[in-house]
């Protein structure tokens, strides 16, 4: 079993995702909230205050009447290489990056709610529970069993639907494979997005439409001056578009969605 | 009275530790008894039933856990043997067609995922090595609940280990060089 697990090559899971192709409409964050069990909001949640583990962000080139142009941009945890800067401030060890999947972990049970991680985040990717999560009645059977709902007081972020990748691994034990089809590991957000702008699968397998939009010349990634070496990997053919990567915050201006 | 003093403090000392020993396991832990007198040892015997004849995968590889009426109603539409206990299951749950509300050991919090095909296939673990020898049991031991946390005292049957703690779990995966990350185990 060891021997069999060393054989398979550490996968490095990523998104490339075409900004020119996104209009915005938000079905990535609903979907989202649906799989993870992310509950609607409080009343008098803010942009701040609220939870949402990808956000579209609206931004444009600075440019009055005819010449404005304005693009979307959904932004979730970019899931950094091995030196995360969430997983290093972090006085918990509640957040690791898996050598297997490349995916940055978040355990909200080890969780204290000191929000280190959120003001180490450069991708303001994370989010606090103000409050306890709570459902209109009724709802709570909507509710995914893969997923276990945080409480308030911790912090939570995207993990690549990680309940999904928990059932594509044992779809594939049953079968008798050692790793998992990529067709059953697609996160909801992918599966949702009617413009197909966002792709998802292993960065290390060049075949993948993941690896090749990451490698187009187009491709930038966010604040990659930081060295943090995310995975997820942006492309639009406009040159003000690219800019953000470099951008102190990635946006000018935020979308009027929930959360 | 020269050791009047070491003879209270010894008397003291029996006290607390009999409270604490014998006690306090009574005040914490409420003892609920299964529902059926159940015997794996005459399933294993006189059916020669397997762990899995009963304990079965489903196609998609979760686990189905504790079988359903459906299972036992199979063999015992009428009864089989002349024991009270199978009297008792036919009459009170096979000819009502009422499940039996089973009391689960192995019962895990939410945020615990736990694939049992990973285990059995990938890391060819007998069920023996988490459960005990179940196949020898002649009874269904009593199901002792946390008051608190809702949680049974025992993973049932493993000898040397008081639940089924992360602990365990991670000892296990440490040895095999399998621990990755939390998400692993937890959901």
């Amino acid at each position: 079993m060891i021997a069999e697990s060393k054989k398979t090559p550490a996968a490095r899971y990523g998104m490339s995702i075409d900004v020119d192709r996104c209009n915005g409409c938000g079905s990535c964050m609903v979907a989202c909230a649906v799989e993870n069990n992310i509950p609607p909001a409080t009343a008098g949640a803010t942009d701040r205050t609220g939870l949402t583990w990808i956000r579209v962000f609206r931004i444009d080139n600075g440019a009055e009447g005819a010449e404005r142009r304005s693009a979307f941009v959904p932004v979730l945890c970019q899931h950094c290489g091995k030196d995360a800067p969430c997983v290093s401030v972090c006085p918990q060890q509640a957040v690791d990056v898996d050598p297997a999947t490349g995916i940055v972990g978040q355990m909200p049970e080890r969780c204290l709610g000191c929000r280190y991680c959120m003001a180490a985040c450069p991708y303001h990717a994370r989010y606090f529970n103000w409050w306890d999560p709570a459902w209109p009645a009724g709802m709570e059977k909507t509710l995914n069993p893969d997923v276990s709902p945080r409480m308030r007081g911790v912090v939570e972020k995207c993990n690549f639907c990680h309940g999904r990748w928990h059932a594509a691994k044992t779809k594939a034990v049953a079968n008798g494979k050692t790793e998992i089809d990529p067709a059953d590991y697609i996160p909801a957000c992918v599966e949702a997005c009617p413009s197909g702008a966002i792709h998802f699968g292993n960065l290390n397998d060049a075949a993948t439409e993941t690896a090749q939009g990451a490698r187009l010349p187009n491709s930038f990634r966010m604040l990659e001056s930081l060295g943090t070496d995310p995975k997820i990997y942006y492309q639009s053919k406009k040159n003000w578009v690219r800019e953000i990567s470099s951008a102190p915050r990635p946006a000018v201006g935020k979308e009027k969605a929930r959360g | 009275m020269k050791h009047r003093g070491t003879i209270v403090f010894a008397a003291g000392v029996l006290t607390a530790l009999g409270a604490g020993w014998a006690g306090f396991p009574r005040v914490i832990y409420q003892t609920h008894q299964q529902p059926v007198d159940f015997s794996h040892q005459i399933h294993a015997d006189k059916a020669g039933s397997k762990c899995d004849d009963c304990h079965a995968f489903r196609a998609d590889g979760t686990f189905a856990g504790v079988p359903s009426l459906d299972k036992c109603s199979g063999c015992h539409a009428a009864a089989m043997g002349s024991t009270v206990a199978e009297k008792n299951f036919i009459d009170r749950y096979v000819t009502p067609q009422r499940e039996p509300a089973w009391l689960v050991y192995a019962r895990q919090p939410e945020n615990v995922y736990f694939s049992h095909i990973t285990h059995v296939k990938r890391g060819n673990l007998k069920c023996e090595k988490c459960h005990g020898n179940q196949g020898t049991s002649n009874t269904l031991p009593p199901f002792q609940q946390d008051r608190i946390s809702g949680y049974s005292r025992d993973i049932w049957g493993h000898a040397g280990r008081p639940a089924m703690t992360m602990d365990a779990c991670v000892a296990c995966h440490r040895q095999s060089h399998l621990e990755h990350s939390c998400l692993d185990c937890h959901k």
